[in-house]
């Protein structure tokens, strides 16, 4: 059930919103989510968690360093959705 | 062989609590350590939090907090019939801080123990409390939660020392008398999970507190919602129906993730993290009894407290305010 990147875009603008108040049309794929969006390394961790429940991939603590922009997580869950 | 009688209910008559003279400004952390108000206030949400004096012990602390529930209660000393400590910051193993307690305050001969929990202490205790007076065991107990955990903190350890505080809050537990009254302290839902006990722990009597925040950060807000609910449904209190959440004041950011997944949106979520900091097993009763003070809650509205903290353990159910 491969999600397109528009879809993982829209569903990752809905998380940031719900965690971090952060205008879900604000999160574009450029944008890096410490200094673009203002949101720290606490809030990423809510956003890996609801990310897991809603796109079913797991995105473990350690790997959070390696998610700098919206993009970084787009091509995780199209990744991690490919070879499961 | 035959078993005592015991009440149809329990209910907590007063809450107390104490807070030590002593403040810690984010802005004196700044100074020791690579921190800032700011980045304190986004991370934790404390603003400010009290430190016991030099000489100023947990059992000092308990008997403060103790003696003011004790008076508002409208009990006397001799009425009390059990103690309960829960500590996990005990200036010595032996003897416990109950007893000495009880007999600063003039309690005579009480059951008596300590129990430690963590910052999941006060709601095991008042399991306990509510369980003992239930089946008969005891009719009035007085119920503490108090810790020193800057006895416990490496002052140079930024990631600890702006969090942890110390403190006491407590509360009387008695038998409901009343014979329409329905309970006032529901079931408990407790559990653990041991297989986390290397994320919060105090390696040695000669360490500190040592804590992985991240591991405790995702654990805490995905693991604990079910249980609160759980405590919700077994008390049969639709969550919606809730006049507060008062979770352990771990951090501000957990108390609000956790309290956004309870469907209890009118609910006034208790944040005394603020101006209290981290303060173990005394964080619950602490709030508590700071909201009843300020007005903020009426006789008679449903509370659900959550404890949660290393073990990992953790327990909650759901009480009337006095």
């Amino acid at each position: 059930m491969a999600m397109t990147e528009q879809e993982i875009q829209t569903g990752l603008g809905e998380i940031v919103d719900e965690v971090a108040g952060v205008p879900a049309d604000e999160v574009t794929p450029e944008k890096s989510f410490v200094d673009d969006l203002d949101i720290d390394s606490l809030s990423m961790v809510e956003i890996a968690v609801a990310a897991q429940d809603k796109f079913g991939v797991e995105i473990p603590d350690d790997e959070l360093k390696n998610l700098k922009t919206v993009q970084d997580v787009i091509d995780y869950v199209r990744r991690a959705e490919v070879s499961a | 062989m035959q078993l005592p009688e015991g009440s149809r209910g329990s209910r907590i008559l007063a809450f107390g609590g104490y807070q030590p003279a002593n403040v810690l400004t984010n802005e004196t952390l700044a100074g020791t350590v690579d921190t800032s108000d700011e980045w304190i206030r986004s991370r934790v949400g404390i603003e400010s939090r009290r430190l016991a004096g030099p000489d100023e012990s947990v059992a000092d602390m308990a008997v403060a907090a103790g003696g003011k529930a004790l008076a508002a209660s409208g009990l006397s000393a001799a009425d009390i019939d059990l103690v309960i400590v829960a500590t996990c910051t005990p200036e010595v193993m032996i003897p416990n801080t109950a007893a000495t307690v009880a007999t600063r305050l003039g309690i005579n001969a009480p059951g008596a123990y300590d129990l430690n929990a963590a910052c999941a202490g006060f709601c095991y205790a008042l399991g306990t409390a509510s369980d003992a007076v239930r089946a008969g065991s005891s009719r009035n107990v007085l119920v503490i939660g108090a810790e020193k955990l800057s006895q416990w903190v490496d002052w140079t350890d930024r990631s600890t020392c702006i969090i942890f505080a110390d403190g006491a809050g407590a509360a009387v537990v008695s038998p409901v008398t009343e014979p329409d009254a329905g309970p006032g302290i529901g079931p408990v839902v407790w559990g653990s999970d041991g297989g986390m006990a290397d994320k919060i722990y105090i390696a040695d009597r000669n360490s500190y507190i040592h804590q992985e925040g991240q591991a405790v950060f995702r654990w805490a807000t995905t693991a604990l919602h079910p249980v609160a609910l759980k405590a919700c449904a077994k008390a049969g209190v639709d969550p919606a129906s809730l006049a507060a959440f008062v979770p352990h004041q771990a951090n501000l950011r957990i108390v609000e993730a956790i309290a956004r997944k309870l469907g209890a949106p009118q609910a006034l979520v208790a944040n005394d993290i603020v101006h209290a900091g981290n303060t173990s097993s005394a964080s619950i009763p602490l709030a508590l009894s700071r909201m009843i003070e300020r007005g903020e809650l009426s006789s008679g509205d449903a509370v659900l407290l959550l404890g949660f903290g290393a073990g990992i353990s953790y327990a909650a159910q759901v009480i009337k305010v006095p």
